[in-house]
């Protein structure tokens, strides 16, 4: 996603719009194979489509590893330090701040018990920590994937439908600079699919 | 009986799938060899124009129990806290012995989720989807029982930590305030969890739809999926963060429900052993459940060659483990109270086993001690009508257990002048029930509505999903370091 290409405007060989095409394999070993023709062959603008996540293709595709983790880590300590302030400052201060409306905290005496209780409010800290680190999990991934997206041009190929059943398809769209309808789709049928199609914006 | 009608007899028959052959990974998706076979067989039941008649039969029983819930809890709102048969020292009972009946069900679906996946029990994907739906459900009926027996209902936002006019806070000092932190986290991150699973079969039933209806339904909750790599990529990696968060964490949730009763004084509650112990006990509860609503329903949409016997005995065998760990426990608060010369805590456990709950206790020990014990027998792991029945008997007594722990500590405290009797009203009976009444009907619903098994993830446990499968090794060594490298 970092290293954009810059996307090649409207093409010349194609009087509609193409999206780019897809090529149809059947077993996960052929799209291994085909995925790593395509990656060495310089394409950026492509990519696989699977019904489940086929062992290794990240590496056949040369996919760097994802930056979620390292976010979600921050996001977990951020939960912890909420909770923390959260605590210390309704149980054991008398500050007043404005968080919407203006709110005074509320130090008061339960059994003797310390106003400023670090292990009572431990508990609280770690599930913060858990929830804040989930949600952003979650959020995050879909974001990162540009998801939700409801439509999308692939969706317009009725032969695609089965990438969520049991074919394998690589897609390699028009706007990469690499792309040109006759060349492209020759060099996809080098690879061995059982079909090469072409799918409009 | 259905329009369910392919390979009817695969899907209906057991097969034996428990040996174990050295050198060979046992099946776990039987009589299919095709991916095209786990879609179709599992989307087929969502996407049935007729149910099964067994089905509407639940259902309905689960709405009629619904109805029963709805009365009773509206009954108590519009009277008053007095309805259930609390008394002075009895003032937790059923509500709480509900509340922690229930979450300890939930803790089954999320270590077959979490727990089983990071220790890589590829078994768990014929069983982790309907769990997961399970711990959801389960955890709702749980929510429901704190939130109505604070007497006053319409306060219950005091629970959170909101701006109010009292400006006054909530005590974090006090575990009932961690449990609401904690079943909260639970139940959202149990859904988050549920619903990343349910994305890309979601998005599978969307492309088969034949409906107006199904399209827009399964294609604004899938969405928009198109099982790009890049995407599985963030997810795998998404689900393992997610896996690796709620591991702790539902240790943790039952731990701290255990902290309510552990941080009081009370005899018979006042002990270090609670945590672990209560956490054991919720996964052999949570398990036995899981069994309990596997057996009907791999009956009923014809799932046998998924949820196989295999399946099944395993289940079985985590059942036993914790049911020993459970049966220890019970000894080692025995062993304690006497070794600890406290003479309240010792009366607490001797009337547990002989005062006036001595049935519930032998109850709770006959199911849950002695039953388990059972499992040591092959043959009993894997027949299925004795293991339906020893699934029952350890949720009748893991409900118990809570009763008996809960009510006897209240009812016999330290001064003789002060202890009384519980007996449950019909409303304590009536919201009990009627709780199983909201399970049954979220879990029918899912049933009929959402893929019940992962289907990506069954694929991709089948031997056919590996790159290596078959003979063809022509692509080059994945795991080099040269080859991450390559497109720089």
């Amino acid at each position: 996603m970092s290293e954009t290409p810059k996307a090649s405007t409207v093409k010349s060989d194609s009087p509609s719009r193409a999206y780019g095409l897809i090529a149809e394999f059947e077993t996960p070993a052929q799209i291994m194979k085909a995925a790593e023709r395509v990656r060495d062959s310089g394409y950026k603008w492509w990519d696989c489509c699977t019904p489940f996540p086929v062992h290794g293709l990240d590496q056949a595709m040369g996919i760097r590893p994802t930056i979620l983790p390292i976010i979600v880590f921050f996001m977990g300590m951020a939960g912890t330090s909420a909770a923390f302030v959260l605590q210390s400052f309704t149980n054991a201060s008398d500050l007043t701040v404005w968080a919407g409306v203006w709110v005074t905290g509320y130090p008061f005496l339960i059994s003797g018990k310390p106003f400023m209780s670090l292990p009572a409010f431990i508990p609280v800290m770690f599930e913060l920590t858990i929830l804040f680190a989930a949600l952003s999990t979650f959020g995050l991934m879909f974001a990162f994937n540009g998801l939700p997206q409801l439509y999308h041009p692939l969706f317009r190929s009725k032969r695609f439908r089965r990438a969520t059943d049991d074919r394998f398809f690589i897609v390699i769209e028009a706007r990469d600079p690499h792309y040109f309808k006759a060349r492209t789709r020759e060099f996809l049928e080098s690879l061995d699919p059982i079909a090469v199609e072409e799918v409009k914006d | 009986m259905t329009s369910i009608n392919v390979d009817r007899k695969i899907q209906s028959r057991d097969t034996d799938n428990t040996q174990d052959v050295p050198g060979s990974r046992a099946p776990l998706v039987l009589n299919m060899d095709k991916f095209n076979q786990v879609t179709q067989q599992v989307c087929q039941i969502a996407e049935a124009r007729r149910t099964p008649m067994a089905w509407y039969i639940t259902f309905a029983i689960g709405l009629g129990l619904l109805s029963l819930l709805g009365f009773c809890i509206v009954y108590l709102i519009v009277t008053g806290v007095g309805v259930w048969g609390l008394n002075n020292p009895v003032m937790w009972a059923y509500d709480i012995t509900n509340f922690v009946f229930w979450v300890g069900i939930g803790h089954a679906g999320t270590l077959i989720s979490a727990i089983l996946f990071l220790f890589r029990q590829k078994w768990r994907t014929g069983i982790n989807r309907f769990a997961e739906a399970m711990t959801i459900f389960a955890v709702m009926c749980a929510g429901i029982f704190p939130g109505i027996h604070v007497g006053r209902v319409w306060v219950v936002y005091w629970l959170f930590p909101l701006p109010n006019q009292m400006e006054m806070w909530p005590q974090f000092r006090s575990p009932l305030l961690w449990d609401v932190f904690a079943v909260g986290t639970y139940f959202t991150v149990s859904l988050l969890f549920w619903f990343t699973g349910l994305v890309p079969d979601l998005a599978t039933l969307r492309d088969r739809a034949k409906g107006k209806i199904q399209q827009i339904a399964y294609g604004a909750f899938s969405l928009g999926w198109r099982g790009s790599n890049r995407h599985w990529h963030r997810y795998e990696r998404a689900y393992l963060l997610l896996a690796a968060l709620s591991t702790p964490l539902v240790l943790s949730v039952h731990s701290v429900v255990s902290f309510d009763f552990a941080t009081s004084q009370l005899p018979g509650w006042h002990t270090t052993i609670f945590p672990p112990y209560f956490v054991a006990g919720a996964i052999f509860s949570g398990f036995a459940m899981v069994v309990t609503l596997a057996i009907p329903a791999r009956e009923m949409f014809g799932l046998k060659n998924l949820i196989t016997l295999r399946h099944l005995d395993n289940m079985n065998k985590v059942i036993l483990l914790t049911g020993c760990m459970v049966g220890y426990a019970y000894a080692m608060e025995f062993f304690i109270a006497w070794y600890s010369g406290a003479i309240y805590e010792k009366f607490a456990f001797i009337n547990r086993a002989f005062g006036q709950y001595w049935w519930a206790y032998l109850l709770m020990v006959s199911c849950n001690v002695i039953t388990p014990q059972l499992f040591w027998f092959k043959a009993i792991r894997t027949s299925i009508p004795i293991m339906f029945v020893l699934s029952l008997l350890v949720n009748v007594g893991m409900w118990f257990e809570r009763f008996v722990i809960i009510v006897t500590s209240l009812a016999n405290d330290f001064l003789p002048s002060s202890w009384d009797v519980f007996t449950p009203t019909w409303v304590d009976i009536g919201t009990f029930f009627g709780s199983f009444g909201l399970f049954l009907v979220m879990f029918m619903l899912f049933c009929r509505f959402l893929p019940m098994i992962a289907i990506a993830e069954v694929k991709a446990v089948m031997p056919e999903a590996d790159p290596h499968f078959g003979d063809d090794h022509g692509h080059d060594d994945h795991d080099s370091e040269e080859s991450k490298e390559v497109r720089a």
